[in-house]
């Protein structure tokens, strides 16, 4: 505690420094584009989240238009995609798969983990832990600009004559090894693995950064139970992103050697295009594992922030705590520990021994528990609260309800008996679209209009906040939850299209209508964005604190400069969460609020520490 | 001209959406709705969420209804009836949960909306409380546990002795299937030998191979377990029998298997569901390229008898194939170094060359064939 103390005031006595002479003015470049202030870097990596949520969210409306609509013509996409509408108007069948492996690709890494991680790591964990900045911003600076160099990489693959990526993003050998397989596999493929490459650089050195930041540098007085759960959801995402991430970047070099020097990593018996190949000895079910630990993990670190950011927003509109504080930490703990060894439950019918199977099972029907208390916590905690449903609100519910609803079809499919006829039909899709998806969109969506005022000053626009989310949310169940009923009478995924087989023959029309409920979901989304980019110039000017929270970031200037805190930075006394508490003259006690201020509400043993509270400050 | 018309609607729009809101915001600055806690707003949203809760249940209920007129019929295998018995009772016991926490978050979402005055309740843990709803769920867990690896263990264990050994090959874009013949045997295969015509890359030196044959349609016994045996010649594939409730995905270079009991015949089904075209089905379910979508194949599952008369019917792949299958042995056997390709495009040759007219340039390409065969039947010869 002592050595955190030390480095805080040490760094804060440098920034200090640096305040006093301003004529040390950085310029507009250092300031705005290779900046190292982290909220910069936060909104550097919202702007890209959103642009890659537009890009990712639009490619799925191309595929659905083939999907919902399959003897439509689709002559007057030319423009937009030109010779990927053949001239009798219809899709090229391999487009359609690359459409499908950018959507997942794009959504997953670009939006999902940086855009949400990206941005709400960066932008509060300094912020909320009351530090000046990360611990280190040149990574930090570095972290987001290797992700721009690999979003730049992936967004030329789209352009290429031969294709995108297109052997799904799960991007298994050989189908991606193998140029001659389909087309996305040549340039495409090779541009994808060089950019998740880089992704994986930039997810690296922004968790380290995380970590580092969330462990030395909190304030006096944060000690870890007294931060807010966003911290320890992003911590702990963090955490699983480092040990992650280094194996899918092996999975991805071993399958650069395999593609371009010649090595049999992954490839073994394989005849194709008129060859035989001479790679003997590889296992594509290697790829797989190794694809799958980090792809397991990569899920919960999608949704853990959402999670922590949903705990936040609930408890705040709620006028309530959270509901088990120190069990939410717990079951996020016991969900990061599970989520390394499950696996292999996305490959129970890959023909790997079967044994692995049970024991893949039993651990993947373990991680439902935590899962189940922290929806259960989020309940409570509206429980005899006093409801403000603040369009931030609305998405944290949504995203409860969403989580709930894509949760528990993932027990069914965690069952290998029943994945058998599940698996890799559209029963898989509508899970993890509701689970992961929309539930970390809502999360994110969540938290940018929750924190927007502290971002830009100004506050977003509510009623255009009201109409985006009922549009959404309505239309997010409307897309998804017919699929569950496809999946069940075994449409299998990524098919161009359904009309090759009897069985089939069905569900047309609910096909076509999730296509309609997509593309109005799509279009509520650009309500959204009018509102952030007007909002950011022409919104309402934003106090203070306009939630009434309680955490150190509404504690900085309307408009935090470089530093956050023009003097000291906040002593904290409490944990985040005393609101309603009885005795207290409001309903919200800020952190930094000593108990030798709060004798009326204070419980007896917090009376005791106001003995404890002047060694603390200073 | 249609592109600038376009181009002027969306920005017409977003300039009227611009205005829209500047308007409505200084509505409410007027009404004092920003001076406000909570502004009048928050019912609707509270009044929302109940209206979403009981149209969505209902629509939930409605929609279940409707689709499950469109699943698959009753499980055509022994294993299948099981595992969709697992699914249901899953689903039951997830439906319950699905309401039930819907219906608190939503209900707790209007009930507990902020009134002017009330104060809400300072409950910041309750450790009984969350052991209860710990161990409940890992209860109901291990009970789905139990339940689906004792399924789980009775489908992988291995296939019975008596079983129909039949093999399915994947490769993009279609599916063949290999039957082992009168002696019960599927013989030996190597990916090198695969070409155009021998596209199993199949050993015919083995004599198992002899009498395999390979037949356009799958066909299955009745009542009796059939294993197949799977693998991929290119990329991975994936074995889905959808009315069989199996899947199993085809791996270059790993051999999988799943084994199985239809219990129901192409007629059968064809009755139950009044549908006279009605055909089993084979899909692929592993993304595999252009084609992923159209792999089909037709499944046929026949009563036993029926089964043994189609089998002796069959013609192995050998004898409708005899000049290659010729050729292979004698190669193999080492009495020539041409490989088949190269005889068969040695045979090629010739054929060309005895078609066209001129000879002039051809005779070197004549000799080289011409001594390619005669190495070979010279070779037979002295046998």
């Amino acid at each position: 505690m002592s050595t955190a103390t030390h480095l805080n005031e040490h760094l804060s006595h440098l920034h200090d420094s640096h305040d006093d002479h301003d004529h040390h003015e950085l310029p507009w470049i250092r300031k705005y584009i290779f900046s190292e202030d982290h909220k910069i870097i936060a909104k550097q990596y919202l702007l890209t989240g959103i642009f890659w949520a537009i890009i990712g969210g639009g490619l799925s409306i191309l595929f659905r238009l083939q999907l919902g609509f399959p003897d439509a013509d689709l002559t007057w996409l030319k423009p937009l995609l030109g010779d990927w509408i053949g001239s009798d108007g219809k899709l090229d069948a391999e487009f359609f798969l690359a459409l499908v492996t950018m959507h997942g690709t794009i959504m997953v890494f670009f939006v999902l983990t940086a855009g949400l991680s990206g941005t709400f790591s960066n932008f509060l964990i300094p912020l909320q832990i009351g530090a000046r900045d990360m611990a280190s911003g040149f990574m930090n600076m570095l972290s987001y600009w290797f992700f721009f160099l690999s979003g730049v990489l992936m967004f030329i693959s789209l352009f290429l004559s031969t294709g995108p990526a297109s052997g799904g993003w799960t991007a298994y050998p050989p189908l991606n090894a193998l140029p001659q397989a389909v087309l996305g596999s040549g340039t495409g493929m090779t541009l994808w693995l060089v950019s998740m490459a880089f992704f994986i650089v930039s997810s690296l050195l922004g968790g380290v950064n995380y970590i580092s930041t969330i462990i030395n540098l909190r304030t006096n007085g944060m000690s870890f139970l007294r931060m807010p759960l966003t911290m320890w959801s992003f911590l702990i995402t963090a955490i699983i992103g480092l040990l992650a991430f280094p194996v899918l970047l092996s999975a991805a070099l071993l399958l650069i050697f395999d593609r371009s020097f010649g090595t049999s990593f992954f490839l073994s018996d394989i005849y194709i295009a008129g060859q035989v190949l001479p790679n003997e000895g590889g296992s594509p079910v290697l790829f797989q594992h190794l694809f799958w630990f980090l792809g397991h993990p990569e899920v919960y670190i999608v949704i853990l922030p959402a999670l922590g950011i949903t705990s936040e927003i609930i408890s705040i509109n709620s006028r309530k705590p959270i509901f088990g504080y120190k069990a939410m930490i717990g079951s996020m703990f016991a969900i990061a520990f599970l989520s390394f060894i499950v696996w292999a439950h996305h490959m129970f019918v890959s023909g790997m021994d079967p044994f692995l199977g049970s024991i893949f099972m039993f651990l993947t029907l373990i991680i439902a528990v935590p899962s189940a208390v922290k929806a259960f916590n989020y309940i409570t905690t509206m429980w005899r609260g006093n409801i403000i449903f603040t369009p931030a609100m609305l998405f944290a519910i949504g995203l409860v309800s969403f989580f709930i609803s894509g949760g528990l079809t993932g027990i069914i499919l965690g069952n290998s008996a029943a994945d058998i006829q599940l698996h890799d039909t559209y029963f898989v899709v509508a899970h993890f679209h509701l689970v992961m998806g929309s539930a970390s969109f809502f999360g994110m969506l969540a938290g940018v209009y929750h924190w927007f005022p502290k971002m830009f000053g100004r506050m977003l626009d509510e009623k255009l906040g009201y109409i985006h989310f009922w549009l959404s949310f309505v239309g997010i169940y409307l897309v998804f939850f017919p699929l569950h009923y496809t999946g069940i009478a075994g449409f299998p995924r990524r098919y161009y299209s359904f009309t090759g087989f009897e069985f089939t023959q069905k569900f047309t029309d609910l096909n076509m209508f999730v296509s309609v409920a997509a593309i109005i979901t799509f279009g509520a989304q650009f309500i959204f964005i009018f509102n952030f980019f007007y909002s950011m110039f022409k919104g309402r000017k934003a106090p203070a604190n306009p939630w009434n929270a309680n955490t150190l970031e509404w504690t900085t200037p309307i408009n935090p400069g470089h530093g956050n805190w023009p003097g000291e930075i906040p002593t904290v006394y409490r944990w985040p969460y005393d609101y309603s508490k009885p005795g207290a003259e409001e309903d919200f006690i800020p952190q930094h609020i000593p108990y030798s201020q709060t004798v009326s509400s204070n419980f007896p043993h917090e009376n005791d520490k106001i003995k404890e509270e002047g060694s603390l400050h200073g | 001209m249609i592109t600038t018309t376009i181009v002027i609607a969306v920005l017409l729009i977003l300039a009227i959406l611009f205005l829209l809101v500047r308007i409505q915001t200084l509505i409410s600055v007027m009404k004092g709705s920003y001076e406000k806690r909570v502004g009048s707003s928050n019912k609707l949203h509270a009044t929302l969420f109940i209206i979403f809760l009981i149209l969505g249940v209902f629509a939930f209920f409605w929609l279940s209804s409707v689709a499950s007129q469109d699943y698959l019929p009753e499980a055509s295998s022994i294993h299948g009836v099981r595992t969709d018995r697992l699914f249901w009772m899953t689903m039951g016991i997830l439906v319950f949960a699905f309401l039930v926490t819907n219906v608190f978050l939503f209900v707790f979402a209007y009930r507990y909306q902020y009134k002017e005055g009330n104060k809400a309740y300072f409950y910041p843990e309750n450790h009984k409380l969350e052991v209860v709803w710990t161990v409940i769920p890992a209860i109901v867990m291990s009970i789905l546990v139990f339940f689906g690896w004792t399924e789980w263990s009775a489908i992988t264990k291995p296939e019975p002795k008596d079983s129909e050994v039949i093999e399915v090959m994947a490769q993009q874009f279609s599916w063949q299937v290999r039957y082992p013949g009168p002696d019960g045997k599927l013989g030996s295969h190597s990916f090198k030998l695969i070409d155009a015509t021998n596209t199993f890359g199949l050993d015919f030196s083995d004599d198992a191979s002899l009498d395999d044959f390979t037949p356009p349609e799958l066909h299955l016994p009745k009542g009796k377990p059939v294993l197949l045996k799977i693998r991929a010649r290119d990329v991975l594939h994936s074995v889905f029998l959808p009315h069989f409730r199996v899947k199993m995905d085809a791996v270059p270079g790993m051999p999988t298997k799943f084994w199985f009991v239809p219990t129901k015949t192409t007629k059968e089904m064809r009755e139950e569901l009044g549908n006279a075209n009605f055909n089993y089905e084979l899909a692929c379910t592993e993304i595999c390229g252009r084609g992923h979508f159209a792999m089909r194949f037709v499944v046929v599952v026949d009563e036993p008898e029926e089964y043994e008369a189609w089998k002796k019917s069959q013609k192995p792949f050998a004898d409708m194939n005899a000049e290659y299958v010729k050729d292979f042995i004698a190669i193999r056997s080492g009495e020539t170094t041409n490989t088949p390709i190269e005889v068969e495009n040695a045979r090629e040759e010739m054929s060309d060359i005895v078609v066209t007219d001129s000879l002039a340039g051809k005779t070197d390409a004549l000799e080289q064939a011409a001594d390619t065969l005669d190495a070979e039947s010279g070779d037979a010869q002295a046998n």
